[in-house]
């Protein structure tokens, strides 16, 4: 533990992870409300991308849809509350189920291709959920429900924007204790074996299929953790939730922190969310009127991430030992 | 029986459009091997650039045929400087750079043309009906779209099926560092064929925006479903694709004009007007998922 401190890598992550704990309280000393709402962004949508990494980053699956554990997660809750079951012991239960069932059966499904097919049924699935949520009239379409925030009576009250920002915060080291258990395992060796070559996981006597399966439902069940606390961030259910350029920038955040790598989606959802609200105002400050126009600038920056940061943020940090 | 007819052939109308659009995109991905996220782009800028030459030049037909060149060197030009490089990445990095590409041409539009969509107006000439059957009259353009969709596929099949151009394009779906090695300029092809493929997008985006409107994103969705209809027929398959284009337009079509009426009968008015079209939406990705399980090269893909 001491020791991993010593590497340029493990004071970097060390010092994150320490800011990020102690946010609220620098936000409020600073009286930076604002900064607080984007640091529990962060730290949500990190945990749909540490979900996604597992899969994308270990597994080598490209799934294009993971924005859909946004949707599900959230329309869970979004629907319970809006039927009067306020209570999060219900709601969160009931939402982490949902996003694993279906998982599981699109994993199923979706698994048996490879390649760009595998890309383009995972991408059909989340359309088809997104679809599904623009036609629910009872629960507002395609312009959203404003929901009331899941009830943890005597316990905690996810109003108080920090006590909800903890709340997130402890989520995401749960989920990064997982993933880093995950990678670790025997299990994860043999997704990680599969990912460089399934035939030879294959010959050696491992069913793939049904290892891949079991970590593409794990993945679902985190990313749906995360679709609940975005819908308690917001108080607010939208089919934009699980739009597809949403799984596109979770993509984006996987490829930009470094993917299979513990930390990477962490970071990178960092650097995606700064990009995100700095590149306006940077762009202002050349051409007045440009900051509106910030995707110029961001999409060709995408095309260089893709062609030539191999490796992502993490390996900035130097070799991996 | 009329109203049934009618709706077929706007099916028939719209899976034209896609084929269109699926047709580039399966040829990009079997020859270059090349997942395109951006090819919805090429459809957008196909409507907008249309909209600047027929406001230029006052007629429909004369913006249209001015708009496709132009359309023909801006897809050389994003091969040359982007897709080029992503040929023999990995199709993450290629999902990832087109992904940049969609983000760079929605708000280049916004830049060019503004945030608010156009509109083009049907050409004066087809803004009447034709009587396709005696005492069923069809609108002149949607016909017209039929006409020009149709003829495009026929000459695609021969192109493909005919033309040394064509058989390179075979060769090259099947091998193609073999044809490279055999003297073959593979650059000089590829470039073509994405050009082609540019050309076809954007003849699908500028015919359907007289019926649609021309907007920030439009090629986004449609794009879904060309990727929807190219692995439903089998990546690299122009026969495949064309199959399921139209099999795509019926559902989507036909889906919209009879749910409707059907939910209804156990819905309220404004529910099942709200849900119908989301459900022939996913009606499509359930024949998808269906075919896909059954097949998981899709109709016509090569086994692997």
């Amino acid at each position: 533990m001491i020791a991993a401190l010593r590497t340029p890598r493990g004071l970097i992550t060390a010092l994150v992870l320490l800011v990020l704990a102690v946010l609220p309280l620098l936000t409020q000393a600073f009286d930076q409300r604002y900064l607080l709402s984007i640091g529990t962004r962060i730290v949500i949508w990190s945990i749909a991308a540490v979900s996604l990494n597992m899969i994308l980053g270990y597994g080598g699956l490209v799934s294009f849809g993971h924005a859909v554990f946004f949707g599900i997660g959230g329309y869970a809750v979004g629907i319970l509350s809006a039927h009067g079951v306020s209570s999060g012991w219900i709601q969160w239960p009931v939402a982490l189920i949902a996003a694993t069932l279906w998982a599981a059966l699109i994993g199923a499904l979706s698994l048996r291709t490879r390649g760009l097919y595998f890309i383009m049924i995972t991408l059909a699935f989340a359309q088809l959920v997104y679809y599904v949520g623009g036609g629910l009239e009872a629960y507002g379409a395609d312009d959203g429900l404003n929901i009331s925030r899941s009830r943890f009576p005597g316990l905690i009250d996810l109003r108080d924007k920090a006590t909800f920002y903890w709340l997130c915060f402890a989520a995401l080291c749960g989920t990064l204790w997982f993933c880093s258990r995950f990678a670790n395992s025997r299990f994860g060796h043999v997704i990680r074996g599969a990912k460089s070559n399934d035939l030879r996981m294959t010959a050696l006597g491992f069913p793939v299929f049904r290892y891949r399966l079991v970590a593409f439902t794990l993945s679902g069940t985190f990313g749906g953790l995360a679709g609940i606390l975005l819908a308690n961030e917001g108080a607010y259910i939208s089919p934009a939730m699980m739009s597809w350029v949403k799984s596109g920038d979770l993509i984006v955040i996987v490829v930009l922190g470094g993917m299979g790598t513990l930390f990477g989606p962490l970071f990178g959802t960092i650097a995606f969310f700064v990009l995100e609200e700095s590149l306006p105002p940077l762009l202002n400050l050349f051409a007045k009127g440009w900051g509106e126009y910030w995707q110029i600038v961001f999409g060709p920056m995408l095309i260089l991430i893709a062609l030539y940061a191999r490796g992502g943020i993490d390996s900035l940090f130097g070799q991996r030992s | 029986m009329d109203y049934l007819l009618l709706q077929m052939l706007n099916g028939v109308q719209l899976g034209l459009l896609m084929f269109l659009l699926a047709a580039g995109l399966t040829l990009t991905f079997g020859i270059m091997d090349l997942v395109n996220l951006a090819h919805g782009s090429l459809y957008m800028m196909g409507a907008y650039i249309a909209w600047t030459m027929i406001s230029w030049t006052d007629s429909f037909v004369l913006g249209a045929l001015l708009a496709l060149p132009v359309i023909f060197v801006l897809g050389l030009v994003v091969e040359a400087v982007v897709a080029r490089r992503l040929y023999v990445r990995s199709h993450l990095d290629q999902v990832l750079a087109t992904f940049g590409l969609i983000l760079f041409f929605n708000e280049l539009v916004r830049v060019i043309w503004g945030p608010a969509g156009k509109s083009i107006a049907v050409p004066a000439f087809l803004n009447r009906t034709v009587e396709i059957l005696p005492g069923v009259p069809y609108p002149a353009y949607r016909f017209a779209i039929i006409v020009v969709g149709a003829a495009v596929a026929v000459l695609l099949a021969w192109l493909v099926a005919r033309t040394r151009l064509g058989m390179l394009i075979r060769a090259g779906a099947s091998n193609r560092r073999m044809i490279g090695a055999l003297g073959v300029n593979i650059e000089l092809l590829f470039s073509l064929v994405f050009g082609l493929g540019a050309v076809f997008a954007g003849l699908a985006g500028l015919m359907a925006a007289p019926i649609t409107s021309v907007k920030i994103g439009m090629g986004d969705d449609i794009l879904i479903l060309a990727f929807v209809i190219i692995v439903i027929g089998g990546i690299g398959s122009i026969k495949g694709a064309f199959i399921a284009a139209m099999v795509v337009g019926q559902i989507d079509i036909v889906g919209r004009a009879f749910l409707p009426d059907l939910l209804k009968t156990f819905l309220s008015a404004s529910a099942a007007s709200s849900a119908a079209p989301a459900i022939s939406q996913v009606l499509v990705y359930v024949v998808m998922a269906g075919v896909l399980v059954w097949r998981p090269t899709g109709l016509f893909g090569q086994r692997t």
